[in-house]
């Protein structure tokens, strides 16, 4: 059964990269630039996994995500939170929020992978 | 017996203060003996060559005799070196460092010890008392700029910039140099993305660059006018000398007409403020009453609030420790600050919520007396005393107008129980605080 990840980032190059490793190892991708209207689609969507990145135009990552684990029919989404700022504060904050995992800018491919199919419940893969 | 017992006691009373009253002269017994020791020499010749006993000799050398006058003159000349150089050396300022230090390390360090090490290697207590020094301090720079960091939104938005640029680069070449074929088409499409990633990340790191070479001449002359104001005041050492002695404020130079006006009104209230309570009454009374704010106001006939300024615009401060000031108004935005060393003050966003001086805000025209203890490497204990008021500038059915002070004293050796406070709950180490309002990045 086909995996289904959706991709909420800004950075169109971001998102080519990402697209390409993750479809590349079997995985249907959907993405979102837009924070302001992120939660429609994850509604929408209801995608297996989700990348959420912290500083999004419009509305924030975490703001996102204090939404999306107060609705009843999306809090059990697994997030993975991107952030470009490595500090505790804002991994706390991602935690506390019910991020499952947290990952800082810039990360390695291959643990982008083991993550998400960690997520996703695939095993190591 | 009870002869023996009572002369032990005294002798002992008389060796502790004789121990208080040497001072710098207390080390003087670890160089001698560091310096007979260097030489070779043993305890009982140096005895018998100044003609004491041996029993005396150790004595002076482990601190509990004085050494001075003629017979400090005959030590040295019997260890060939200078009178001066055994007696002077390591000072009361390289123990608070070496203390200072210790306390730094939880107080793992051998506090006893002290004066013996600063005594016989003076060179190394002054190197570990600097460091320590240089820690203290460059953590008081990394707060200030977490601190700016946390409140800069543009900041926080350009390093965002700078490392997306830099993680689509690291996709990107990833997948290039992977061991995965990739098509012709998608290699087109990769290269022309990094080609545009490594552009856009130039572009966004100079822009970085610019922002922070903006931002540390604004360091070095504050552009928002509260600021101007309060490095101008900080720089006048927080005492108006001619405004105190009636005469007109001196010129502030070129700091803008917004921050013009703040100084203005500053010295306009320091005037009043002088002329109801001339600060040579304010020591008077200072003398007759203590440094209890309520007893002042009532010495004095002044508001409390007046008699907060007043303390704080002393230029010697209270019992020669500095006086701080906080006021704020009733969103909790500090219109005033005077920060005292031990009690920092944040530059950006608001302060701890514990202070006393939001508590009054809730608690018009109610004197708060709170001792409070500060987070940090160094904890140190304050005596505080809050008071807000509440005005209606505008007449019946105008809203009120809030403002809350508060004294920041030494808290002087008292044992009550302290409230802990922090500077910001952003850079507050201190775990499971109730006022906590957003997550610590120390501690």
């Amino acid at each position: 059964m086909v995996k289904r990840v959706l991709l909420i980032e800004d950075e169109p190059n971001i998102i080519e990269a990402v697209r390409y490793i993750l479809t590349r190892e079997g995985w249907a991708v959907d993405t979102h630039a837009n924070g302001a209207t992120a939660l429609d689609a994850v509604a929408r969507r209801r995608p297996d996994v989700i990348v959420l990145d912290a500083m999004l135009p419009n509305r924030s990552g975490f703001d996102i995500l204090r939404d999306l684990r107060a609705d009843a029919g999306l809090a059990a989404i697994p997030v993975l939170m991107l952030t470009a700022r490595g500090q505790r504060a804002d991994r706390e904050m991602a935690e506390r929020l019910g991020a499952d995992r947290f990952m800082t800018k810039p990360f390695a491919n291959a643990e982008v992978l083991a993550c998400l199919r960690d997520l996703a419940g695939l095993g190591a893969g | 017996m009870a002869c023996k017992l009572i002369f032990g006691a005294v002798q002992k009373v008389s060796e502790k203060t004789a121990d208080l009253a040497k001072g710098g002269m207390r080390l003087a017994g670890s160089r001698i003996r560091a310096r007979r020791l260097d030489l070779g020499m043993r305890q009982a010749d140096l005895a018998r060559r100044l003609g004491i006993s041996a029993s005396y000799l150790n004595l002076i050398e482990h601190n509990r005799r004085q050494v001075a006058g003629k017979l400090l003159s005959a030590i040295a000349r019997a260890l060939e070196t200078d009178a001066a150089a055994l007696a002077e050396g390591a000072e009361g300022a390289l123990l608070d460092g070496l203390r200072d230090a210790a306390a730094g390390q939880g107080g793992a360090a051998d506090l006893e010890r002290a004066e013996d090490f600063a005594g016989r290697f003076p060179g190394w207590a002054a190197l570990a008392a600097a460091q320590a020094r240089r820690i203290a301090a460059l953590e008081r720079t990394v707060q200030t700029l977490n601190d700016r960091i946390t409140h800069d939104p543009h900041l926080s938005a350009a390093l965002h910039d700078v490392l997306s640029s830099v993680t689509a680069i690291r996709s990107t070449s990833a997948i290039l140099a992977g061991e995965g074929a990739v098509d012709a088409e998608w290699q087109a499409r990769f290269h022309r993305n990094l080609h545009e990633d490594s552009q856009k990340l130039a572009e966004r790191a100079q822009s970085l660059v610019a922002y922070l070479d903006a931002r540390e001449d604004e360091e070095r002359a504050p552009v928002v006018p509260q600021e101007t104001f309060e490095a101008w005041l900080a720089a006048r050492g927080f005492h108006l000398a001619e405004v105190e002695a009636g005469q007109p404020l001196a010129d502030p130079g070129r700091v803008g007409s917004a921050a013009a006006r703040l100084i203005a009104a500053h010295a306009a209230q320091v005037r009043a403020d002088a002329e109801a309570v001339p600060l040579s009454r304010l020591r008077a009374a200072l003398e007759r009453a203590g440094p209890d704010p309520a007893a002042l106001a009532g010495e004095l006939g002044a508001d409390l609030g007046r008699v907060f300024r007043r303390l704080a615009a002393l230029p010697e401060g209270v019992g020669g420790q500095p006086v701080g000031l906080l006021v704020c108004d009733a969103s909790g935005s500090l219109t005033f600050r005077k920060p005292v060393p031990g009690f920092e003050v944040p530059r950006f966003g608001a302060g701890c919520a514990l202070w006393p001086l939001y508590q009054s805000l809730g608690q018009p025209f109610v004197p708060l007396r709170t001792v409070v203890e500060t987070a940090g490497r160094l904890p140190q204990r304050f005596l505080t005393f809050a008071q807000s008021r509440m005005d209606h500038p505008g007449g019946f059915g105008s809203p009120p107008v809030v403002e809350a002070s508060m004294l920041i004293l030494p808290a002087g050796g008292t044992e009550e129980a302290a409230r802990p406070v922090g500077v910001t709950c952003r850079i507050c180490p201190r775990a499971g605080c109730a006022g906590r309002r957003e997550p610590s990045i120390v501690g």
